[in-house]
């Protein structure tokens, strides 16, 4: 289907190209944080990194061009870097090494991309739609829309930390599908949902590829990648494994695991 | 393996994204672009700032009365231990106007470099959600602390209003306030910027700031007490350059009548001057790594 045009030369026009990309994650590890300011200015004078950092490297020179229209499922096992490299294609991760090309501004939508939980759900609906960079008056026409679609109802002005998961996740997906996207990227944001925001959210996702936009889509079930998407791409443990049309991905994938 | 690579043939990965007009995702936008798109985000700052001093008091009983009683416990505990155990009032007649003064100038800066130095990593989730220029958070937190400083004055104006009695002079808190508020943003930017980078900095300001509250002038008069001490005059001339002295003197020159015999040199000309230089330099520090904030 759509995989066809996607790789005809007529028709291609990459939205996204992912060059050689490497993210490396620093943690500090342990319980090396505090200390006695002595200590820290001597820290801080010779330059030296804490003695407890560590290095995660999440993605290993991931190359792929993703074009208009595609609507790519990402998928893998935990931890293999999935929503790493998503948040690298938002450019909310700078990468140390390679680089990630984009056309306009990738917009994220994902689980725990918490907002500011000890605010109530209406002034996250407010701060995030103003923090995306609509206008007060936008914000205030476009405000029954979101909270209709989130349908979280009269617990709208409760804390988000007060929210099931299920709940904060339809809230979260609400606003950030308030404005179109030319590339979204959502990293498992569908998984906690129920049945009826499921078929809500996926008929907007679709929506927002009919609108000549790029989608990347983050999520362990296979099902929805394959009904969603026209493309896939495996990461195993950080490094691209395949990238091709969603189905032979996807059966070598399940090969995969069940071989593991 | 990489299938969409083919129909361009040889063409390397950059120059594809260059023929289609595509940019790299993390990159710094030019310091001009940068700023108006701050400017966009506005009602963004403000917004956040409103929902912080919220949050910061909703959990409190005495709700936001403690915005009132906070630099009133502050001003208390100073007052017992400089104005009467200590006895340094040494001349100054309005000794508690003086001392109110010098107390919520310092704190407004100082609560704005070690709240900023954390403005970032406290906010890393939203940094690695959503896409905005992360100067707005350090600003949202220097917008939270005008707020407390506004109702700080509100209480020095009070205690002057009484004890010396209001005068045309007080207009001159505007432009006072405007000066420091460009120097705090200027510093808040710079030690945000930090903070992210060097978390040790958050552990270390606390002395920082400590060291540079005593050599402020705060509890007594700078000039006075090096009058006393023998000290050379170039001595003032020298303190005077600490921004801090500078600001906390241009208050007590618009609201205590009787500052004219402690005044520091050239107050107004230092305070401009590093207002300028620090609002200007902090934008340019703190853009120049905007495209690594998120990391941590
Ligand atoms: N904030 C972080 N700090 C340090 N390391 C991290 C961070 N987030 C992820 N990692 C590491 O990066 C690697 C990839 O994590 P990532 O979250 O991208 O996996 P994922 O594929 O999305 O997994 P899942 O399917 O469980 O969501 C893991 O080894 C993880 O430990
Ligand atoms: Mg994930």
């Amino acid at each position: 289907m759509a995989v066809a045009d996607s790789m005809s030369s007529s028709t291609a026009e990459p939205t996204v190209i992912a060059d050689r990309l490497d993210i490396i994650y620093k943690v500090i590890a342990g319980q090396g944080g505090k200390g006695t300011a002595a200590t820290a200015l001597r820290r801080i004078l010779k330059r030296q990194d804490r003695p407890t950092i560590r290095e995660v490297h999440a993605v290993k020179s991931v190359s792929f061009t993703a074009n208009k229209g595609d609507a790519i499922g990402v998928i893998g096992r935990n931890g293999s870097g999935k929503s790493t490299l998503l948040r690298a294609i938002a450019g909310l991760l700078p990468p140390a090494s390679g680089a990630v090309y984009t056309g306009g501004r990738p917009s994220l939508l994902g689980v725990n991309a918490a907002m500011m939980n000890d605010l109530t759900g209406d002034r996250n609906v407010v701060l995030g739609c103003l923090a995306m960079g609509m206008s007060p008056a936008e914000v205030q026409r476009r405000y029954d829309e979101i909270v209709e679609f989130s349908g979280i109802g009269d617990f709208i002005d409760l804390p988000m930390s007060t929210y099931s998961s299920g709940m904060a996740a339809r809230l979260k997906f609400a606003i950030a599908s308030a404005k179109t996207h030319d590339i979204l990227l959502v990293d498992e944001a569908l998984a906690t949902g129920d049945a009826e925001f499921r078929v809500r959210s996926e008929r907007k996702i679709k929506e927002l590829r009919d609108q000549a936009g790029t989608v990347f889509l983050v999520s362990h079930s296979l099902e929805v990648v394959q009904e969603t998407c026209n493309r896939a791409i495996w990461l195993d443990a950080g490094v691209l494994r395949l990238d091709g049309p969603v189905k032979e991905v996807v059966e070598a994938y399940i090969a995969s695991t069940r071989a593991g | 393996m990489p299938t969409a690579a083919e129909p361009t043939g040889m063409t390397s990965p950059a120059e594809l994204a260059e023929r289609y007009g595509l940019s790299k995702s993390s990159i710094r936008p030019p310091l001009s672009s940068y700023l108006r798109e701050l400017w966009s985000r506005r009602q963004f700052v403000l917004s956040y700032a409103t929902a912080r001093t919220y949050a910061m008091y909703a959990g409190a009983r005495l709700g936001s009365i403690w915005q009132v009683l906070t630099p009133l416990l502050n001003a208390g505990v100073y007052y017992l231990a400089f104005g009467v155990l200590l006895g340094t009032k040494n001349g100054i007649d309005n000794y508690v106007a003086f001392l109110l003064s010098g107390i919520f100038v310092f704190t407004f800066t100082q609560r704005c470099m070690t709240e900023g130095s954390r403005s970032l990593a406290l906010n890393l989730s939203l940094i690695r959600t959503l896409h905005f220029p992360r100067a707005t958070l350090p600003l949202a937190y220097v917008l939270n602390e005008l707020n407390q400083m506004l109702v700080s004055l509100a209480i020095l104006f009070v205690v002057v209003g009484f004890t010396d009695g209001p005068a045309w002079r007080w207009f001159l808190i505007v432009p006072a306030m405007v000066l420091q508020m460009m120097f705090n943003i200027g510093i808040t930017l710079v030690f945000a910027r930090i903070g992210t980078f060097v978390s040790d900095i958050t552990q270390l300001l606390p002395f920082v700031t400590r060291t540079w509250l005593y050599a402020s002038g705060i509890f007594f008069s700078l000039p006075s007490k090096l009058e006393q001490l023998n000290a050379p005059s170039w001595v003032v001339q020298v303190l005077a350059f600490n921004p801090i002295s500078a600001y906390i003197d241009i208050v007590r020159r618009s609201l205590l009548q009787e500052h004219k015999q402690n005044e520091l040199p050239h107050a107004w000309t230092i305070a401009i001057v590093w207002s300028f230089v620090m609002l200007a330099g902090g934008f340019w520090y703190f853009w120049r790594a905007e495209d690594r904030y998120g990391r941590g």
